[in-house]
């Protein structure tokens, strides 16, 4: 028996909710036992400067403390409800929005509900080894601060299935602790969740481009006409950005290490700076590459009859969906999609309503080649001639029609002979990972950082960029 | 104590350098004064209120910075929206350099004149104080040169009266203003401890004239007001702090709670124990120029529990009759009924009801909160017993700068 009040702080009621607390109360013995199995390996005894949520007022929900992981407080936030609030799109447009799930829309939400909170064990899986090889307390921090929100956002999800879909609900629960990352039997649903996280490099890739997806897929469901989880998905949102922080910075730390490097020892050749012990601008750019063409696989094929489906039925919405000057119903709207025609990429308009999934990539791409401008002031700085850029959305596909393509960064289609030449240009190779790999090494003393990364910029709270973020029990 | 009318301000500002655009702070800040385009997140200096509610949800500090601006050029959204980099601080006109009041001085600030319903003008004579000299960033650092207890050695209450020397570094005062002291360490967040305010209860040349040094009245808080014990963290900091020892300090604060000047003006001030700070400075400065005959009363209520627990009780009881009119009031003396300051303020109704009508009377109150509505009930009620209207000179005294109350 737990004492919900106190362990879980939560904004639902829990304590009076008898129901609800004996569900949660089979379900969190097991994910405690899943956190040790699967959670940041031997890390239970560690003093963690944890930001924890204890209500989600703006004073309540950034408390700094020394935290033991597994006592992290696992909290249940809904935003605020928003009084009066109403669907805002699709068929029930103007109506009240839903207190409780529509009996007809009971599937599709629960499927919604399962694929979100299945990302989020997934990542703690995919990073459970990194502990091991932080290149400094502060990432270490950064890292397990990631966990423990991903594992939040579990409970999150969680808490709606329990909350809502009685028996099913429950079920789904268990699955998802039941899936395991990259498990060949019992994978992880979406695909890029089930990629491995096995070095820091790939890691601040997966935070900056992966959980980047998480903020769209959470600000697409924070529309929802189910208010329940369109206010707990908002409360999600302002959690994830640390995430894409840990990322955004982590690659620039990445890129400004190099460019010191480069001009340290006048070269870009990159035998010569991985000889010095830094990651080369091109591996960074593969590295790039990649995990940004898998993330364009999470948001779905590009034309979808489901996606649809959620739209108009109010369950799902578009990215900002109330700040868009439309209709909201998308009658009669086109979008352009991507075909392969006569050898070529080329647009062609499809109904709107189908292509909500490229729309929110689009919307995506826009946000995350933003952020990569952003890190291309690094060696504009340093005086260094070298820009990254992310690569054409059909490059590197895995779903959808544009699978069946090879298409090359700048967006022409190759045949398999040509990609097979570039291949090791465009994409990590084996000896790329291999020597990334190599570089990774604990550093685990206050303000020491490994050779491949700067400092960081600031500290986390105002913190020194020296303070003990960690402490070995 | 209002935050001094100038035209420099301290301008909120995003990183762009750091900001990932996450839109944390947009959504989280209660007013609607942050905004963003496709390429800054950006701060509205017509709308933010310094409330700080967006710093912490921010994920990457980039939310936590600030400029120091002439008003009249603030950095406007468009020119923040243009902005890839945050720019340099820019020169300031020097007299405008440091007139930055750190938010948390403004809160506590806010607090303590909260009844009387904000700050007030100062006296129309008062001397032009300088203010916020030193920053939270750049402190200035005090020599303490003594440290006496003022209490009985039986008392319950440990006060002492400690002289700060500030060497060479600026660090002009004037009686009534408040300066800031940083406790050092960090608090059970992690986070560098608040400043604390502290009274001045030295004269604007100094405890020991011309030597840049001043006094304060420090209580060692032991419990907080519900009689639960705790250690607070300033005061016995200052407390313990031996001959020698540095301190600190922020300030000077305060361009509100400052003495009337001119000859003839009249003081009428109320305290209990720490409050007693301010008062003290006051007398002192009119002490030291009795020779200059400028004429005008003193009148002092001072509450405390007992004798011995009244800061300054044996240099008072050595004042002249004639050049101050003290009434004490004990509320814990052995074999006599309680009394507290507003009991004594009624049972010198007449002479406090003819100095409150004076226009050149002048009315301090300090001391712990809650004390200022009895205070104000006593003067109404002496007002209203001696043909005088509170209810419209009340605020004249206001509006006058002549009502002036600190309650902590
Ligand atoms: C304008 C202004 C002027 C002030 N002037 C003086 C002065 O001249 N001399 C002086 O000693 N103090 C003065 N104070 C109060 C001082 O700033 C501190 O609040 C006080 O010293 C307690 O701080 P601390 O760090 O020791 O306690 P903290 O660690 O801040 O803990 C304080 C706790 O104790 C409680 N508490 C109990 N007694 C007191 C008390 N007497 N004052 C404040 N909190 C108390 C508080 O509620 C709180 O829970 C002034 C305050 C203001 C706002
Ligand atoms: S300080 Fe307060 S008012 Fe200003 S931007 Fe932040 S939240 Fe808004
Ligand atoms: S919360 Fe911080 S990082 Fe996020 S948009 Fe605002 S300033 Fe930028």
């Amino acid at each position: 028996m737990i004492n919900y009040d106190e362990k879980i702080p939560n904004n639902v009621g829990l304590a009076d909710n008898r129901t609800l607390q004996r569900a949660l109360e089979h379900w969190q013995p097991e994910f405690q036992s899943w956190w040790a199995d699967m959670g940041p390996e031997g890390t239970t005894n560690h003093d963690v400067y944890l930001r924890t949520a204890i209500s989600v007022d703006p004073k309540g929900w950034a408390h700094f403390d020394y935290v033991k992981m597994p006592d992290y407080r696992w909290g249940i936030f809904l935003a605020p409800a928003e009084a009066g609030r109403k669907v805002n799109f699709g068929a029930h447009k103007g109506e009240a929005a839903w207190q409780d799930v529509p009996g007809e829309y009971r599937p599709n939400l629960r499927r919604l509900i399962v694929t979100q909170g299945d990302t989020e064990p997934a990542s703690v899986e995919q990073q459970r080894h990194l502990g091991l090889t932080a290149p400094s307390l502060y990432d270490l921090r950064n890292l397990f601060q990631v966990n423990v929100e991903e594992g939040r956002h579990l409970w999150a999800m969680v808490y709606l299935l329990h909350a809502y879909f009685g028996r099913d609900g429950r079920e789904e629960a268990e699955a998802l602790l039941e899936r395991r990352s990259g498990d060949a039997d019992n994978p992880r649903i979406l695909g890029a969740f089930n990629e491995k996280t096995p070095d820091w490099l790939s890691f601040f890739m997966f935070t900056y481009f992966t959980d980047r997806d998480g903020k769209y897929q959470l600000a697409s469901l924070a529309e929802s006409g189910f208010d329940p989880l369109a206010r707990t998905c908002r409360f999600m949102l302002t959690e994830e950005a640390h995430h894409m922080f840990v990322g955004e910075s982590g690659v620039g730390r990445v890129i400004q290490r190099t460019c010191d490097a480069m001009n340290e020892l006048r070269t870009d050749d990159p035998a010569k700076l991985r000889a010095a012990g830094v990651i080369d601008l091109p591996t960074i750019q593969r590295y790039l590459n990649f995990h940004f063409s898998v993330t364009m696989d999470l948001f779905g094929a590009d034309v979808s009859s489901n996606a649809a489906t959620f739209y108009s039925t109010g369950l799902k919405g578009r990215f900002d969906e109330t700040k868009i000057g439309d209709d909201h119903l998308l009658a009669g709207a086109s979008y352009p999609v991507l075909e392969v025609r006569g050898g070529a990429l080329q647009a062609v308009e499809v109904p709107a309503l189908n292509a909500l999934n490229e729309k929110l990539r689009d919307d995506y791409i826009r946000d995350a080649a933003a952020g990569v401008e952003r890190w291309n002031r690094i060696p504009e700085k340093a005086g260094i001639p070298f820009r990254l850029r992310v690569p054409h959305k059909a490059f590197h596909r895995k779903i959808g029609p544009l699978a069946a393509v090879h298409v090359d960064p700048d967006g022409h289609v190759v045949d398999a002979a040509t990609w097979a030449k570039h291949e090791r240009e465009w994409l990590p190779s084996a000896e790329d990972r291999a020597f990334v790999a190599s570089l990774m090494g604990r550093v685990a003393e206050p303000g020491r950082f490994a050779n491949w990364i700067a400092p960081p910029a600031r500290g986390i709270n105002n913190q020194p960029v020296d303070f003990a973020y960690v402490r070995f029990g | 104590m209002d935050a001094p009318v100038t035209e420099v301000f301290r301008q909120h500002l995003i990183d762009p350098e750091i900001c990932i655009r996450c839109n944390t702070c947009e959504e989280t800040c209660p007013i609607g004064a942050i905004s963003h385009d496709a390429r800054n997140y950006v701060v509205d200096p017509a709308k933010c209120e310094n409330c700080t509610a967006c710093i912490a949800p921010c994920p990457t500090g980039a939310i936590d910075s600030w400029r120091q601006v002439p008003r009249a050029s603030a950095y406007s959204l468009a020119e923040q929206l243009g902005w890839d980099t945050l720019p340099p601080q820019r020169e300031l006109p020097a007299a405008a350099a440091s007139s930055e009041m750190p938010p948390e001085v403004a809160r506590i600030v806010a607090d303590a004149t909260e009844g009387q319903g904000g700050a007030a003008p100062p006296p129309w004579s008062a001397a032009h104080p300088y203010v916020n000299l030193h920053s939270v960033a750049k402190p200035a650092i005090a020599t303490v040169s003594g440290n006496f207890r003022l209490t009985g050695e039986d008392a319950s209450s440990d006060v002492r009266h400690i002289v700060l020397d500030f060497g060479p570094v600026a660090f002009p005062v004037l009686e009534g203003q408040t300066i800031g002291v940083l406790p050092p360490g960090t608090d059970a967040h992690g986070r560098p401890h608040h400043p604390r305010l502290y009274s001045v209860a030295s004269p604007r040349e100094g405890e020991r004239p011309r030597y840049n040094n001043l006094a304060l009245t420090v209580k060692r808080v032991t419990e907080d007001h519900d009689g639960t014990p705790m250690r607070g963290v300033a005061s016995n900091h200052l407390c313990d702090l031996a001959k020698g020892d540095t301190v600190k300090v922020i300030g000077p604060f305060g361009t509100s709670f400052l003495m009337p000047n001119h000859p003839g003006a009249n003081l009428l001030m109320v305290c209990t124990g720490t409050g007693s700070a301010p008062m003290r400075a006051m007398t002192e400065r009119r002490r030291r120029r009795i020779a200059l005959n400028e004429g005008g009363t003193l009148m002092l209520f001072f509450g405390a529990r007992r004798e011995e627990e009244l800061p300054y009780f044996g240099p008072l009881l050595k004042l002249p009759k004639d050049f101050i009119d003290i009434n004490f009031a004990f509320s814990r003396s052995p074999g006599e009924p309680k009394r507290y300051v507003q009991d004594r303020i009624r049972e010198r109704g007449a002479d406090v009801a003819r100095l409150i009508a004076d226009p050149d009377t002048f009315v301090y109150i300090c001391g712990l909160k809650g004390m200022e509505d009895g205070v104000a009930q006593a003067f109404a009620d002496v007002c209203r017993a001696h043909g005088h209207d509170w209810e419209t000179l009340l605020p004249a005294l206001r509006q006058q700068g002549r009502y002036h109350l600190e309650t902590y």
